[in-house]
């Protein structure tokens, strides 16, 4: 594996897309490597989630190819994913499960175990103390929003593809997330994220991809 | 390898266990819809026992098929389906471990609930025997089968009709062995061939089915 060098790791390679019969956006390519951080932004409807959606994986692209260390991410598959990390509009937590269920079978699936121990240790450092044990249901928004980005503190993945991760969450959350991720990508890791807040977290490693302007 | 597998029918008892009345809807409409033929034909007993497999076997298949839409709909809508095709598992194998949960919630009381049923029909107790075996060996096709279908239809807004089309016919081949079972028991010619049918038809729906109902889930979160 390649260690903090430059070498690109995700290349994104002319890559177009298309919702129905609108196209989003036409010959994209950026490449992304150890320690940056990629910071999307556009209007609403200019393809962010679907660009973020296709980099997951999720979503088969009109044309182009998303490489992974030189190869296309469709033909790698659960290889490609076991670097990934995606959090969508979705929180992707179950509302009859507790926090620490969801969490310890999150971890599960992404192919390591999370003791219980350390699932509390997680969600109290994600501000989530005393509400560990609740079922998710009963938890609000923001709180929600917490128990899914707790899988960012339990996970070991290298890229992360968040979309609108800030959302719901309160001004302490919000300071605690842009210092996981500026810990994430200080320590080699890679971002891809969307957001429409101001981003003063980011350092110099931080690139803007923005979408729908001369692409009509 | 198998542990992924496992904790998927954990979490999905656990959340079934959670939620019971899911599982009563089904065992009621089953016990009602086999209830209504006795009601409707009149209570000849002879008529009755000669209708009664394929009654309870077209009781449990409608029952096992309201029950499908569950499968995936809550997955789908809260983003754990999309985190579950995400992950470094293979997708077809969490497939079959939801299945597996899937059938053991809303399959086996069927299977439990169908000798009760099968006494308003005045079956014997050989052919009731033969009626649970049956119903243990099809059942679990019907899930397999029946959750391609469910994957098909995800997301769509007149999924419930469009996914009865869609696997009522895949059923019949299960429903024929399976009422054929009980009533080659009742005539006195034994269910044995049947049976291995049914059993031959559950083995390949298990290594079939879950690899299309994971193609199927992919297509659905494109």
């Amino acid at each position: 594996m390649s260690d903090a060098t430059n070498e690109p790791e995700l290349e994104v390679h002319a890559l177009s897309c298309v919702r129905g019969d609108r196209v989003l956006f036409r010959d994209l390519s950026f490449t992304l490597g150890s320690g940056e951080l990629l910071h999307l932004k556009g209007q609403n409807g200019s393809g962010k989630t679907t660009l973020l959606r296709a980099l997951a994986g999720l979503l088969l692209p009109e044309s182009g190819e998303i490489r992974w260390n030189g190869s296309n991410i469709r033909r790698l598959r659960e290889e490609y994913s076991r670097h990934l990390l995606y959090l969508g509009h979705l929180n992707g937590i179950k509302g009859d499960l507790t926090a620490v269920e969801n969490l310890r079978i999150s971890a599960t699936l992404d192919g390591f175990s999370l003791s219980e121990p350390r699932a509390w240790e997680l969600l109290a450092e994600i501000g989530l103390r005393g509400h560990e044990d609740l079922p998710s249901k009963h938890l609000s928004q923001g709180q929600k929003r917490r128990v899914a980005l707790a899988r960012l503190l339990a996970n070991d993945a290298r890229m992360w593809v968040l979309d609108e991760p800030f959302t719901a969450l309160d001004v302490a959350a919000v300071q605690l997330l842009q210092d996981v991720i500026r810990r994430h990508v200080k320590d080699g890791g890679m971002a891809v994220i969307t957001t429409h807040q101001e981003v003063a977290m980011i350092g110099e490693h931080t690139r803007t991809v923005v979408l729908g302007q001369k692409h009509a | 390898m198998l542990e992924p597998l496992f904790w998927i029918v954990r979490r999905d008892l656990t959340i079934a266990m959670r939620r019971r009345a899911d599982v009563f809807t089904t065992l009621i409409f089953f016990a009602i819809v086999v209830s209504l033929f006795p009601l409707g034909i009149g209570p000849e007993p002879n008529t009755l026992r000669l209708i009664a497999p394929g009654i309870v076997w077209v009781g449990a298949l409608l029952a096992s098929m309201l029950a499908l839409e569950q499968i995936f709909s809550a997955d789908h809508r809260d983003g754990t389906l999309e985190q579950m095709l995400l992950t470094p598992q293979p997708v077809a194998l969490l497939v079959a471990g939801k299945v597996m949960a899937h059938w053991l919630v809303s399959g086996v009381p069927l299977v439990l609930m169908a000798p009760l049923l099968g006494l308003q029909f005045d079956l014997s107790w050989e052919a009731l025997q033969t009626l649970i075996v049956s119903l243990l060996l099809g059942t679990p096709t019907l899930s397999l089968i029946g959750a391609i279908g469910a994957a098909l239809t995800l997301g769509l807004r007149s999924g419930g009709v469009l996914l009865a089309l869609l696997v009522l016919p895949l059923y019949i081949p299960v429903l024929i062995f399976g009422a054929g079972a009980v009533e080659a028991t009742v005539s006195g010619l034994g269910g044995q061939s049947h049976l291995s049918m049914l059993a031959a038809i559950l083995v390949g729906s298990l290594v079939l089915t879950p690899l299309a109902t994971a193609a199927a889930l992919r297509v659905a979160e494109d």
